[in-house]
């Protein structure tokens, strides 16, 4: 039988892997020591289980443990990295860029920045959400200290050419930051062959823990530093203090293991359900993946459905499906998707989207039954909608003039 | 053989009801609370619940209450926001303070963007009233005091009524980190003069991760780390829901049970003292164990000898945690710095016991046993 809802917002967050869950257990109880308690067993059986996971991490993207700070999740690691390379790096410079569609985590964290004094470049995207290497090369001044892009989008999935925007960051001498979020752990990603300084990620999103992340920062061609943003006990090699959550980072390092071991084989099964999805979906009528389906997360598919309501979309089936309309953040909110919008999306298209995230605990069954509702509601919608029947009518609707109220 | 634990100032053990409270939020109630679906929503609940309830056990309300990664977190948000959103051009703490304090208002004085002033300590650990007055009073610019409610490592507690008066009265803003004393006493923050309490669910049997922050209704500050509209727009990043739901879940336990276990594990500290005092010669106390202290800390000193000055390294032999200072300092050389600031005597060694429900007389009368072996 198939149990319902059917949890389809794996990039809301993830549920967690129950082998991950084991690994923490006994971090809870019996092995409850803080790490920094230097002088006895439970402090160093904690110090042990932490620096087994940082080992963990830093072998599923290619860094040295070293390289590894531990945080409260990706957010604040956008905001270590972002923040802290600003007020390290202020005698070279005060300038970042970054992209309209990035995280809000990012974008706040860069605004941030813009009210202390510090200059902002937002590059817009191409249609497909990639954005234009010749305009990134093209914003980078003297006082650039950072160039900030995500490794994949959270609403879309779209990958962005990571190693070429490292290749024109180190060429101009420019520090690279990507919010992995949603990259790591779903597919490939090795700081040194993609030329990463430094790189935000979380447990959640990755069949891990809420309420932990790491950042990598790079030791090594060049030695990357970040200011402090929590100061206290110098936890972190200075970087980020406070009491390590052990079985919470015992947990991501679990996490990023079982990545690591499953990730051909997950993607693989993934890929081809959610290839099925979308396949079948598109079989509707105007029916649009938004973003590049190319360069792509593997487990992502963002569709617009013309002429329907995304919220009404979403009513006709959320008892059974829970997918979001965008990113769980502002999810609340009803505005359309700001990131859509800059790939070009009119109001009418960003407002009638879905995103599908499929994860590790996805089913065929629960793909066949997805495709069967979503299109039973989209049919449904259409045919109560006047939109729709105007448009089968051959009336274009962009050349009507609308009464304003 | 058996470990016994008298390091509870420095994190404790979860109680296996957190744990109990917490198993559905690491299992299948895993939504992220932003999500709208049902998923998100029951998420969404169990926050807000938790919020609800740790806000009536202080007595504040919900809309006052903030969760975080932790007391660190907490701390350096609202000491930040004292200084560049509420207008601080001075900062009065004190030399004792956690480093999580310390190290945030020597930055924020480094970089220039306030004054700091450190109130005098007296010879017994506690804030000299008096002093602090004198540079509240001296100061023309608006100031943010931060001082601790009790001190992790010798366990004295500030009169956090009568600072909070003094502060009023000169128009001050005041932090004070009560991560040793949430979930160990009772508050009543709808009648103490507060801006800003902090704490951390490792303290008091719940999970690490996990802090609180409380902003008095009165005040309005901007968040510390951006993106995402989590906790009121006031703290981004998904919430860490198992962690909250067990924050909660570990006040609501203390609360109940906070007369039997204050008084028992007052208890434990005196007849440890007495001990001490009967089988150790020249056995010392810091701080004020006696007076105003927390009933959890006991700090020791011990006179120096070359057995004694392997204290540390020998209770560990013995199966016995207990620490020389807090624990985010434990593994640096340079000795405590609140020691430092309470005793200055080069003749002792100081051992701080820091006990819980958990611990036993008969622990007690262990690690005296195997102390007088090491002195």
């Amino acid at each position: 039988m198939l149990k319902l809802p059917i949890y389809l917002d794996n990039n809301a967050t993830t549920p967690m892997d129950p082998r991950v869950l084991e690994a923490m257990l006994p971090y809870f109880t019996e092995k409850f020591g803080n790490a920094a308690s230097r002088n006895h067993p439970f402090g160093w059986e904690g110090e042990e289980a932490v620096d087994y996971a940082r080992e963990q991490v830093a072998k599923l993207i290619g860094a040295d443990p070293k390289e590894i700070i531990f945080t409260s999740g990706a957010t604040e690691g956008d905001n270590l990295a972002i923040k802290g390379v600003y007020e390290m790096y202020a005698s070279k410079g005060n300038h970042i860029i970054t992209a309209v569609t990035e995280h809000k985590a990012v974008l706040d964290a860069c605004k941030h920045i813009e009210k202390l004094g510090g200059e902002v470049t937002y590059l817009e995207v191409k249609p497909d959400g990639l954005i234009d290497l010749a305009q990134l090369e093209a914003a980078i001044k003297p006082t650039t200290v950072l160039i900030a892009i995500m490794y994949a989008n959270n609403e879309v999935g779209v990958i962005q050419p990571v190693k070429e925007i490292s290749a024109i960051a180190k060429k101009h001498g420019v520090l690279f930051f990507t919010d992995g979020t949603q990259a790591v752990g779903k597919i490939p990603v090795n700081v040194n062959k993609d030329g990463i300084d430094l790189m935000a990620f979380s447990g959640h999103k990755m069949y891990g823990p809420k309420g932990v992340g790491a950042i990598y920062v790079r030791r090594k061609n060049p030695r990357v530093k970040v200011t402090a943003q929590m100061d206290g006990g110098g936890h972190e090699r200075g970087m980020r203090s406070g009491t390590l959550n052990v079985p919470g980072i015992v947990g991501l390092g679990k996490a990023c293991e079982l990545c690591m071991l499953e990730m051909e084989a997950d993607t693989k099964r993934i890929s081809a359900m959610r290839d099925k999805l979308e396949n079948a979906l598109l079989k509707l009528e105007e029916a649009y993946v938004n973003g590049s389906k190319e360069h792509r997360l593997p487990h992502v598919s963002n569709i617009s459905f013309k002429y329907v309501e995304g919220e009404g979309l979403m009513m006709g089936f959320n008892k059974n499906i829970a997918v979001s309309s965008g990113s769980a953040c502002t999810s609340a909110s009803l505005e359309p998707s700001y990131v859509l919008k800059a790939l070009g999306l009119g109001d009418d298209l960003a407002h009638s989207s879905l995103r599908f995230g499929l994860g590790r605990f996805t089913t065929e069954e629960q793909i066949d039954y997805t495709i069967e509702q979503v299109s039973k509601t989209v049919l449904k919608l259409r045919e109560m909608s006047p939109l729709w029947e105007m448009y089968k009518e051959g009336i274009d609707l962009n050349t009507i003039e609308w009464a304003h109220h | 053989m058996n470990r016994i634990y008298f390091d509870n100032a420095a994190t404790t053990s979860l109680d296996p009801q957190v744990l109990e409270a917490m198993m559905p939020y690491l299992t299948e109630k895993f939504g992220n609370p932003s999500s709208i679906y049902s998923y998100g929503r029951e998420s969404r609940l169990a926050v807000e619940n938790a919020r609800k309830s740790v806000a009536k056990i202080l007595n504040a309300h919900p809309a006052e209450i903030f969760f975080t990664s932790g007391g660190t977190e907490s701390s350096n948000t609202v000491i930040t926001a004292a200084v560049r959103d509420l207008g601080c051009t001075h900062i009065i703490s004190s030399p004792i303070e956690h480093h999580a304090t310390l190290h945030t208002v020597e930055f924020l004085k480094n970089k220039g963007e306030a004054e700091l002033s450190y109130v005098k300590v007296l010879p017994n650990g506690h804030i000299d009233m008096e002093d602090l007055e004198q540079l509240l009073a001296s100061h023309e610019g608006k100031t943010l005091v931060s001082l601790m409610h009790a001190n992790n490592e010798i366990g004295n507690m500030l009169d956090i009524h009568a600072v909070g008066k003094l502060c009023k009265l000169y128009g001050a803003i005041f932090h004070s980190d009560t991560v040793q004393t949430v979930g160990h006493f009772p508050f009543d923050l709808r009648n103490t003069p507060v801006h800003f309490i902090t704490g951390a669910g490792h303290k008091f049997h719940g999970p690490k991760g996990v802090g609180l922050l409380y902003i008095n209704e009165n005040v309005r500050i901007t968040p510390y780390i951006h993106g995402g509209s989590q906790e009121r727009n006031m703290r981004a990043g998904t919430e860490n829901l198992y962690g909250i739901v067990g924050f909660a879940k570990a006040l609501e336990i203390a609360t109940a049970a906070f007369e039997k276990e204050s008084a028992y594990i007052g208890t434990l500290k005196l007849y440890m003292m007495d001990e001490l005092k009967k089988n150790i010669k020249g056995v010392a106390f810091n701080g004020d164990p006696l007076g105003r202290s927390l009933y959890t800390v006991l700090s020791v000193s011990f006179p120096k000898t070359e057995k004694s000055e392997m204290i540390l390294f020998n209770l560990d032999i013995s199966n016995i945690c207990a620490s020389g200072g807090s624990a985010c300092t434990s593994g640096a050389d340079q000795g405590s710095h609140v020691i430092r600031a309470v005793n200055n005597n080069p003749n002792q060694v100081t051992v701080r016991f820091s006990f819980s429900k958990y611990n036993t007389k008969d622990e007690v009368d262990t690690v005296v046993e195997k102390l007088k072996e090491m002195i």
